[in-house]
């Protein structure tokens, strides 16, 4: 963002470049990271739940609070990785996360300005679709009417797991994901 | 890098996110026009990663078994008197047993029976959960030599767990029986009725299409059919529950929400489709 503003400052060394490039793609990494360790055998219940909960709040939180480390380009290969992880039919996890990342940017000029709960609240509605959304795709793709509990829990997950997420994310939001501090 | 104007640049960037999309939509046409691509991808990732969910699931397991051993701690006298008590039915059936084995040995001599040959197995790790929102399967890690191919069956040490669907250069995956698209042909122990039984996604299969006059009994053990040459007939599979709609469902020996180690065994039967493809595969044999 600084380096739009005017004024004159050193040419930036490659060192700071490769900061700045880590900056920037610390939210894409740590979502991917998080969604690799949701697979891993943990020995809890919902771990699939999980996975998807993680990766829309994830998506969520990086477009409302930092729309330029979230692009939608990051978007769509977090979602191919959730496809693959997932063993979703390919492209249904790419679509969802890509419709609540055009919803969140729609919404973005209000809900930026609005408190915590406002944004709890829209992403829990965002969240109740985007799982909806994917029952729906995933039923057409594979021709059977699937059971409905595992998406009402996905939903309910990713509902509880959003502010235990955002907490330590709007921390990183401020230091390690801030590319002004590099 | 070309210059664009700011206008015009602006309009690309908005332009970024409805192209994705249709690029989404593109590829799951891709993907349902040609599920191995998906299959192939999934498999490649499973591989790399593989190795690293082997990683992590050394030190899980032993959190976990550090939490059991607390647990145990606290009920160990009582667990000590159910288990002496258990000791000496079991002694007891052990006799049984042994009895049983001999007297089948002699009349399989007398009657000139054909032994079966003695399955060859592996051994692998789970180390990831392969299933989704939508399925029930597991990713097991294998050395990067393993012999293991699809439709081998996976067992673990009580009973069923499943068949092998896909196979990468050093992982497997495990298709449950608790699964939507899984489909079991059993054998109802006393009665010797032939049924179906078909995953859920729930912790318990159903049980289906018994013939007339057979009535699945509660508490009744269900093993493996020989039918369809799926599967050799004999293995263990769990015992009859009715649920609260009075529906019979199985629940299974195996522990399949804490598998750890899963033995595939070989009987050179049928290979097996994906889940992803069993879809199509119908389609076409109905042609």
């Amino acid at each position: 963002m600084s380096d739009r503003l005017p004024g004159i400052r050193p040419r930036p060394s490659i060192g700071r470049k490769l900061d700045i490039a880590a900056r920037r793609s610390f939210p894409t990494v740590v979502t991917g990271l998080l969604l690799v360790l949701a697979a891993a055998p943990l020995g809890i219940g919902g771990q699939p739940q999980t996975q998807l909960a993680i990766a829309l709040a994830s998506v969520f939180f990086w477009t409302l609070v930092r729309p330029a480390s979230m692009p939608p380009l990051a978007v769509f290969l977090l979602g191919l990785l959730l496809d693959l992880l997932s063993y979703a039919p390919l492209g249904v996890g790419v679509v969802i996360l890509l419709v609540l990342h055009g919803f969140t940017l729609a919404g973005r000029r209000v809900l930026g300005r609005a408190g915590f709960m406002l944004a709890w609240i829209a992403f829990a509605l965002l969240a109740l679709g985007a799982v909806a959304l994917q029952w729906g795709l995933t039923a057409l793709l594979t021709l059977r009417l699937l059971p409905v509990a595992p998406a009402i829990l996905a939903a309910i997950l990713a509902v509880g797991l959003y502010p235990l997420l955002a907490v330590p994310l709007a921390r990183a939001h401020r230091t390690l994901a801030e590319t002004d501090q590099a | 890098m070309i210059r664009l104007s700011i206008p015009l640049r602006q309009a690309l960037s908005k332009l970024t996110l409805p192209v994705l999309i249709a690029v989404a939509f593109g590829l799951m046409l891709l993907g349902k026009a040609d599920t191995m691509i998906a299959t192939r991808m999934r498999m490649a990732l499973a591989d790399s990663l593989a190795p690293i969910w082997g990683l992590v699931a050394e030190p899980l397991a032993g959190v976990h078994r550090a939490i059991d051993g607390v647990q145990n701690l606290a009920t160990i006298y009582q667990d000590n008197g159910r288990l002496r008590a258990e000791n000496d039915v079991l002694r007891r059936w052990q006799a049984v047993g042994l009895a049983l084995d001999a007297e089948n040995a002699t009349l399989k001599a007398n009657l000139r029976w054909v032994p079966e040959p003695t399955p060859s197995f592996v051994t692998a790790r789970v180390v990831a959960d392969a299933g989704g929102v939508y399925a029930r399967a597991v990713l097991l890690s294998l050395g990067p030599k393993h012999r293991a191919t699809k439709g081998q069956i996976a067992l673990d040490e009580r009973g069923l767990v499943g068949r092998v669907t896909e196979i990468g250069s050093r992982s497997a995956r495990v298709l449950l029986i608790t699964d939507l698209n899984s489909r079991v042909p059993v054998t109802l122990e006393t009665s010797r009725g032939r049924a179906i039984l078909a995953g859920t996604n729930g912790a318990r299969p159903r049980l289906t299409y018994w013939p007339e006059g057979v009535v699945p009994v509660e508490g009744e053990r269900v093993v493996t059919s020989a039918e369809a040459n799926a599967f050799p007939a004999g293995l263990p599979i769990g015992v009859v529950r009715y649920n609260a709609n009075h529906v019979p469902e199985i629940e299974p020996d195996a522990r399949l929400d804490r598998l750890e180690v899963v033995r595939l065994f070989e009987y050179g039967l049928h290979d097996l489709a994906p889940p992803e493809l069993s879809v199509v595969r119908q389609t076409e044999r109905r042609r």
